[in-house]
């Protein structure tokens, strides 16, 4: 309805134009309410960690402190953007928006719900590796270009342990492949759909599940897995020379990532938008709520864990991806396929 | 040697994680112990060291005689005292000031004090807006002594036992 609207309204211009002016309207659809989510996302952080602490968090601006994100963006966006001397301006500058566009572009293949997906493409698991692998350029391009010693550790540190991480990320979803026979993520949620909460894959692929999500809480550079910006030694890390808005971007690709992943472990394990019984309450209840409510549920593990867990020391970090989380999901994988086609348990496994 | 199969299943099962979860999970329902400044102010002891003042006897007449002790003892020079003789013969300061800046509230200048003259009251919420309010004058400790007069003699007497 809303796309014949559009239509209509821009009739004088060329088809071309208005195929581009309606997909506009869509990422802007998609992308507006990912920011709010992301500001909010912070404040949920500070008063979650808060009250585990606690604490009350902060309540000052605006009623119970809802207004809090809104302050900050308004403070970072009037703030001067320092570049140092002797740093690349042009790869300095550009960092931010080379760690927020994928973070934000993964969107694109997000199945929402069973029609509402921005682009439905057969190779979106594909898409999403790929990009969520080109966060690290971010990070690496903004410690490079700050000409900075604590920039430039914490990039090194960061590079390694995404590098180390997205090897058992990629593993953990060659099982959710396997069993779901696609690589479309609608088509993976819909292979999860049946016996409500019994057939999502987070119970045959319970390992990799697991190993995702820890995975996925190193790819972000969340505690404990925060050794890049590591604030007792090194800083920040590879923000380090960054202020203003420049930092704002950084700090935005951080939590939209975040929420990424947690979306991300919802398609593929959580059964995405799918009630977690399929009778009749429950499915009365529209898919995007389920996907919003069990993303929020994922992501509110980032911020249990950043409350609980004290840093991994850099060794323990490589450790436990090349020698621990690797391995692991190589058995799962193993398991899986032997399972999957020379057991009694093939049901299971599909 | 040996694999160590309890250790091994503690490991995989991530036990120690999920205790560790389990506590903070715990807090997030408890009381909240944040005492909501300015709103709720906590408790001050009699013995709180805040911003200085210069007392005065009851009939009026200011107590110090210069004797210079503070200044003597102040660790961070934050005092400086000119005196000369008044007009009745009496030995009294001209210029007393305190650099707020400098002066790191450790006391020494209330406890040397042979006639209790300068003490440190427990005004703790005090701002400077221009650079030069950081020195306060004799005039302006004694005024803060007069204002507050009632509460730094309510504060000594309740310590004075333990003194």
């Amino acid at each position: 309805m809303i796309k014949d609207l559009v239509f209509f309204l821009t009739g004088w211009l060329p088809e071309g134009i208005q195929i581009t002016v309606w997909v506009m309207i869509k990422i802007v659809a998609i992308l507006v309410p990912l920011m709010i989510c992301v500001a909010y996302f912070t404040f949920a952080e500070r008063k979650l960690i808060g009250y585990m602490q606690l604490r009350v968090g902060p309540n000052r601006v605006g009623p119970k402190g809802w207004l809090q994100p809104i302050a900050d963006a308004a403070k970072l966006l009037v703030k001067e953007i320092i570049i140092p001397s002797r740093s690349n301006k042009f790869l300095f500058l550009i960092a931010p928006m080379l760690s927020l566009a994928p973070a934000l572009a993964a969107w694109a293949v997000m199945p929402f719900s069973d029609k509402l997906v921005l682009a439905d493409i057969d190779a979106s698991l594909l898409y999403v590796l790929a990009l969520t692998s080109m966060g690290v350029y971010g990070v690496i391009v903004a410690g490079w270009a700050s000409n900075s010693k604590y920039a430039f550790l914490g990039a090194m540190r960061s590079a390694a342990q995404i590098v180390a991480y997205e090897i058992a990320m990629g593993f953990a979803l060659v099982g959710v492949l396997m069993v779901a026979g696609s690589l479309n993520l609608r088509e993976i949620v819909i292979g999860q759909s049946g016996l409500g909460i019994a057939s999502w894959y987070m119970w045959p692929l319970f390992p990799l599940f697991i190993v995702y999500f820890i995975s996925g809480v190193a790819e972000t550079n969340r505690a404990p897995f925060d050794v890049a910006e590591g604030e007792s030694e090194i800083v920040a890390g590879f923000h380090v020379e960054y202020s203003g808005m420049a930092f704002a971007v950084f700090f935005l690709a951080e939590y939209a990532n975040m929420i990424l992943i947690a979306a991300l472990t919802v398609v593929m394990f959580l059964g995405g938008w799918l009630p977690p019984v399929e009778v009749a309450p429950f499915t009365w209840i529209p898919g995007v709520m389920w996907f919003g409510l069990k993303t929020s549920l994922v992501a509110f593990f980032f911020l249990w864990f950043r409350a609980t867990f004290p840093r991994y020391r850099y060794d323990q970090i490589m450790r436990l991806g090349w020698k621990i989380l690797i391995p692991v999901t190589l058995v799962w994988i193993f398991v899986v396929g032997i399972a999957k086609f020379y057991t009694p348990f093939a049901g299971f496994f599909s | 040697m040996g694999i160590d199969f309890k250790q091994l299943y503690k490991t995989f099962s991530l036990q120690e994680l999920r205790k560790g979860l389990g506590v903070t999970g715990r807090k997030l329902f408890n009381k909240k112990v944040t005492i909501m400044y300015p709103e709720e102010k906590t408790p001050k002891s009699p013995r709180f060291r805040g911003l200085h003042a210069l007392r005065r006897y009851p009939n009026g007449e200011e107590r110090c005689i210069a004797c210079k002790l503070c200044e003597a003892v102040c660790p961070a020079l934050a005092i400086t005292i000119d005196s000369e003789e008044r007009e009745d013969g009496q030995r009294r300061t001209t210029r007393y000031d305190i650099d707020l800046f400098k002066c790191i509230y450790c006391g020494f200048c209330e406890e040397a004090c042979p006639v209790d003259s300068i003490v440190l009251t427990d005004i703790h919420e005090f701002h400077m807006e221009t650079n030069g309010e950081r020195l306060i004058d004799k005039q302006g400790l004694l005024e803060i002594g007069d204002k507050y007069e009632q509460q730094i003699a309510d504060a000594r007497r309740q310590d004075a036992p333990y003194r």
